[in-house]
């Protein structure tokens, strides 16, 4: 059995969430009082992981922390179709241990203005969102002009990959992060492709998609 | 800038959850734009205006909450289920919110968007109907009441099995606070309390201090905060998207669908009581015209 130590309102707990639901997979959940309980800093989870982070994923024994390292591994392990995380394919493998990277710094921005907001972090709001919207144009850019090649995801395949979960939660969470969208219309766009992938699931704050609108 | 009138500025404001003060570690956070101190001494708790350090502050402990006030505080409403042995008491979280206070209590008051926003928790479609319900406000006990108040809920709480017919009575004790009784799906002689207590921190934005009261003797204290915030945090952007910001007084100013029977009676006792904080009066304030 997948074991998941989660956190309802991470974004980084969610892409796990989002991926295993998108496999059809079945887990167990392990709540973890991120706040205001502290719990991911106490001794016990400590041993789990020495980060002191979520989310954690334990299958077979194996103890996983960092949620792009989890996609990988569950895509690798669990997905029959081999295209979330195609491993057979090292230029898609590069591109999308790049968006991995740029995952990681929408935490670093994004995410922590939305900590420093809603939970109190101590960081710098104004340097975070501002170090948000850096990101945001860049990866607005990126889809829009992929839109122009008729790429419709991060990465060059015709179908999504472990890219476009990684960078997907703190993107459609950056309203509580201070961040709005209204200057990213092609980030938009992508927001809503992912929300119609089949066996899409949202999280607290993260809407389901609108009706489609034919073009 | 706006200053709170008398009326409210003489109320106990929630400023931290208990445990958010450590000892040896000041404190800090913002009440009606003040940045205030709140440190945890050797003789007790000490709360304090950033600009003013040595003039103490009135402050409560209560509910698992610490509490102050930039005026001469009333009593603190009672919430007596609190102090039943047998109850699990816990802070659900203090969560930052950019909304006004008086917008967040009306939130709460609202079982209409249940079906839509918190789906299959705390509502379905076709369940959709807000039944005829009671309102009284007591202008001299300070309270808006709302009474039998009815929901078909699939999950009503953490402990629940499946989906029943929920009822709930709801209590505004305090401009910026609600308490609501809910049927406990584990005791259909009792009623489980969930409280939000919002700290002004300026006219648009708030901590959301949530209280929970459950019988449950099952589930942990993580299951039971991870319930209560897997629903604030639907509401949260729902709450953050409120335009105006401020809650409107004047009851032309929004269609009595969204503003309905408790809401109105909220909007009516806050114009009463002539809270001018967080909200847009009935009569324009002399700044704004
Ligand atoms: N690179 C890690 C970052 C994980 C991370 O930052 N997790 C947050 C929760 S969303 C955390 O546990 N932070 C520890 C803390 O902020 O106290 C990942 O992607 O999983
Ligand atoms: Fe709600």
């Amino acid at each position: 059995m997948i074991t998941l130590y989660d956190f309802e309102l991470s974004g980084n707990c969610y892409k796990p969430r989002l991926l295993m639901s998108i496999l059809g997979l079945t887990y167990e959940t392990v709540p973890v009082d991120f706040y205001p309980g502290r719990e991911h800093k106490s001794e016990a989870f400590l041993k789990l992981n020495p980060f002191g982070e979520l989310p954690v994923l334990v299958d077979d024994g194996l103890v996983l922390r960092d949620s792009q390292a989890i996609l990988i591994y569950l895509a690798s392990k669990y997905d029959k179709t081999g295209q979330w995380y195609p491993l057979s394919d090292p230029a898609v493998l590069a591109e999308i241990a790049i968006w991995h990277d740029f995952a990681n710094r929408i935490t670093a921005t994004a995410s922590a203005a939305r900590l420093g907001l809603s939970m109190f972090y101590d960081v710098d709001i104004e340097a975070a969102q501002a170090g948000a919207h850096q990101l945001f144009r860049l990866l607005d850019e990126h889809l829009w002009f992929g839109e122009r090649e008729g790429r419709d995801w991060l990465c060059a395949p015709s179908h999504p990959t472990t890219a476009d979960i990684a960078c997907f939660p703190y993107v459609a969470l950056s309203e509580e992060a201070g961040v709005p969208r209204q200057d990213y219309p092609a980030i938009r766009r992508w927001l809503d492709r992912v929300k119609r992938i089949p066996g899409f699931t949202v999280m607290s704050g993260v809407f389901p998609a609108g009706p489609a609108i034919e073009a | 800038m706006n200053r709170p009138n008398p009326y409210l500025n003489d109320h106990w404001h929630v400023v931290a959850g208990n445990e958010a003060v450590a000892s040896g570690q000041p404190f800090r956070t913002v009440l009606f734009d003040v940045p205030i101190i709140i440190q945890r001494l050797a003789d007790g708790l000490r709360v304090t205006a950033a600009l003013a350090p040595e003039k103490p502050l009135p402050v409560l402990e209560r509910y698992g909450f610490i509490w102050t006030s930039l005026g001469t505080p009333m009593p603190l409403f009672e919430i007596p289920e609190y102090d039943e042995a047998d109850r699990r008491n816990m802070n659900a979280g203090s969560l930052g919110v950019a909304v006004s206070a008086p917008r967040a209590i009306e939130n709460f008051l609202d079982m209409g968007h249940f079906p839509y926003v918190h789906t299959d928790i705390l509502g379905a479609e076709p369940h959709t109907e807000v039944k005829e319900y009671d309102v009284e406000v007591s202008a001299e006990r300070g309270e808006v009441l709302a009474t039998r108040c009815r929901f078909f809920q699939p999950r009503a709480a953490t402990s629940s099995a499946g989906g029943q017919e929920v009822e709930y009575v709801y209590r505004v004790p305090h401009p910026y606070c609600s308490v609501l009784y809910k049927s406990c799906p584990s005791d259909e002689n009792r009623r489980d309390v969930i409280a939000i207590f919002c700290q002004p921190v300026g006219e648009e934005r708030i901590v959301a201090h949530m209280l929970q009261s459950l019988i449950d003797d099952v589930s942990t204290i993580t299951d039971m905060r991870r319930f209560q915030q897997t629903i604030f945090g639907q509401d949260k952007p729902i709450l953050e998207n409120q335009y105006p910001k401020k809650l409107p007084l004047d009851p032309r100013a929004e269609t009595p669908i969204r503003a309905d029977k408790s809401a109105i009676a909220y909007r009516r006792w806050l114009s009463q009581m002539g809270v001018n904080y967080g909200v847009i009066p009935l009569v324009p304030r002399v700044a704004d015209v």
